[in-house]
């Protein structure tokens, strides 16, 4: 069809449409933009494809004896026990959420329903400051003042790194993770709760452990699920506070210097050697990165599920 | 009007019938909750002093040459320093901010203007999300497989290019890996402020005939600017202390032997070392050398500095904004 030639002086779809220069500059513009917005897709699926391209090549290779029931992970020498990682692991996630969660959770209540706000103005900037220490901090701190001034005192050595004080510096780290999150979560809900619980006479901590708490529960079950999957990747701190160097014989005690899945890769790539050994050591990173990558994405998703709860909630 | 208010509020009203008790129970509780933050607090106090006076030695006596210095053998060589270290923070912080700066903002305004609320942007946005969780040793992995190994993906599409361009285990490299790992904390701050300009400002764009890139570049960018530079400024501090990437990527301490200035460019596709893995590197020295500790303390210093500074900024102009526009 024919566009019929337009009346003089009156609005043509032609002249509503602007000029073809700008309309030609727009899609230029959003096409940039939107290949910045990909960026982060691409770089999530390079993620994916590297960790298990290599990861591949070591489970076809890799002789699956020497991954369960050894004793101990000796990569360079073709030994890859992972119980070893898991339970040095474990143990320092337990330890860590040991300290973080009443740390965090208590620090998240008294700021949210007690402090005053010229207090909250004061007191919430500087557990930011504690958010932003950097890790290798933290790990120099768990080693040389933490080992010889807490460790030491319950049944730990003074002298040198242990999954304990690994666990507890770890812990500190996660403090404002864990608070910022429980905080969120009691600040979406509702004020006329609270003046409800009041009203009807309730003290204010019975209206903070009543009302409060119940009612903000998924966001503070998404708070310490998110600070595990966090402790869990959590790589410097153990890797300087942990006491074990690249290679470690198996240990279910807490006294004890292991490594951690993320510290034991740091482990495997430090030192001027860089990644070298027996065939499989540089694909065993990419392996045991793919295992804390699916543990700590999942545990991400689940943590996402609720806090997205609360948001529906109120 | 918070709890305490109210509860003071609703507890007078009672007092009019009953006589007053002391709440010993709620009393408790509140001192529990307290004692957390105050524990929390206290840990931040011994770590900050404790490091101080670790580095006083070092820093009270001979600062500059410290900042001036390289990597030496001896804990006591006058010539002991972290310049080289600060070279390559100096140089990743300049590659965050040039890289993951513009395509976090880009991809910001992507997702909040151009494809608001569509199935699209709330797939990225949920790989956005899932990405800032990802363990930052992973990250490491990644930058090792792109920057740093000659790799292929699916077998036909080379990689060797970038491993050529960045030079391999360097400054380059380490800046690229780092920039993709902080991308989502710029994506998202940014988006936060770019969800908080007034619809009121677009609608007048609009009005006045502006399109959509003019109405972003005259008003949305003006006004979200201080909380997209917020964002900014918290990913580069975040940046500059992350070490377990640049262990992967291969930072390395021994063997570096040129000690360039700050600006000298000719450095960045070569070995590269950085403040955090200076740190990491003298604490685990400091057995052969007991000196070590406290030039490990003096570097920590040196590194809270440049953290602290780029995050007090950070909150203090986002705190500054969030008053004036109430």
């Amino acid at each position: 069809m024919e566009t019929p030639d337009p009346v003089p002086g009156a609005l043509s779809l032609a002249a509503l449409a602007g000029s073809p220069r700008r309309v030609r500059r727009e899609r230029l513009i959003s096409r940039v933009m939107f290949c910045a917005a990909l960026v982060s897709v691409v770089v999530s699926a390079l993620i994916i494809y590297a960790l298990f391209s290599e990861a591949w090549i070591f489970m076809r290779d890799v002789d699956w004896s020497s991954t369960w029931g050894e004793l101990g992970w000796f990569p360079r020498r073709g030994i890859y026990d992972m119980p070893t990682l898991l339970v040095a692991s474990l143990w320092t996630t337990l330890i860590a959420m040991i300290v973080a969660a009443p740390l965090g959770m208590g620090a998240a209540i008294y700021l949210s329903e007690y402090a005053r706000p010229t207090h909250r103005a004061i007191l919430k900037p500087i557990l930011e400051i504690l958010a932003g220490i950097p890790s290798v901090v933290l790990g120099f701190f768990a080693l040389l003042w933490l080992a010889p001034n807490v460790v030491a005192h319950i049944g730990g050595e003074g002298g040198r790194g242990s999954m304990l004080t690994a666990g507890i510096g770890v812990g500190i780290l996660t403090v404002p993770l864990v608070a910022s999150i429980s905080e969120d979560a009691m600040a979406a809900v509702p004020k006329s709760l609270r003046e409800a619980s009041a009203g009807l006479g309730a003290r204010n901590a019975v209206t903070t452990l009543r009302v409060v708490l119940p009612a903000a529960v998924s966001g503070l079950v998404a708070s310490l699920i998110v600070a595990v999957s966090r402790a869990l990747g959590e790589t410097m701190v153990v890797f300087m506070a942990g006491g074990a160097a690249d290679a470690v014989i198996r240990t279910y005690s807490p006294y004890d210097g292991s490594l951690t899945m993320p510290s034991a890769m740091a482990s495997l790539a430090s030192g001027t050697d860089q990644v070298v050994g027996e065939g499989l050591t540089f694909q065993s990173l990419f392996f045991v990165g793919l295992v804390l990558f699916l543990l700590t994405l999942g545990l991400n998703l689940i943590g996402d599920r609720f806090v997205t709860r609360v948001r529906e909630q109120y | 009007m918070t709890l305490a208010t109210i509860g003071t509020v609703a507890r007078r009203g009672a007092t009019g019938f009953e006589r007053k008790r002391t709440d010993v129970a709620g009393g408790l509780f509140k001192a529990l909750i307290l004692s957390a933050l105050v524990v929390s607090l206290l840990v931040l106090a011994v770590l900050l002093i404790d490091t101080v006076a670790d580095a006083w030695s070092q820093l009270s006596t001979r600062a500059w040459d410290f900042l001036n210095g390289s990597l030496r053998s001896r804990s006591i060589d006058d010539k002991l320093g972290v310049k080289q270290g600060l070279y390559g923070s100096f140089w990743i912080g300049v590659f965050v901010a040039l890289t993951a700066f513009p395509i976090g903002v880009g991809a910001a305004i992507y997702l909040e203007e151009y494809a608001a609320k569509s199935r699209l942007a709330a797939l990225i946005e949920l790989v956005i999300r899932n990405l800032a969780g990802v363990p930052s040793v992973v990250y490491g992995l990644l930058g090792l497989f792109l920057f740093v190994e000659r790799s292929t993906v699916f077998g036909f599409v080379g990689l060797g290019w970038l491993a050529d361009a960045t030079g391999g285990r360097s400054v380059l490299s380490a800046g690229l890996t780092l920039a993709v790992l902080v991308l989502p904390i710029v994506i998202i701050t940014a988006q936060e402020a770019v969800r908080s300009v007034p619809s009121g400002l677009k609608e007048g764009a609009y009005g006045l005939g502006a399109t959509k890139s003019e109405m972003v570049w005259t008003q949305i960018l003006p006004y979200a600017a201080p909380g997209i530079l917020t964002g900014t400024l918290l990913a580069m501090s975040r940046a500059i202390g992350e070490a377990a990437p640049l262990i992967l990527v291969g930072a390395i301490t021994g063997g570096l032997t040129r000690n360039p200035e700050l600006w000298d460019a000719s450095g960045l596709r070569e070995k590269f070392t950085a403040l955090p893995i200076i740190i990491v590197e003298w604490v685990s020295e400091r057995g052969r050398d007991p000196g070590f500790a406290e030039a490990a303390a003096a570097a920590i210093v040196v590194l809270l500095v440049l953290v602290l500074l780029l995050n007090m900024t950070a909150i203090l102009l986002r705190n500054r904004f969030e008053r004036k526009r109430g």
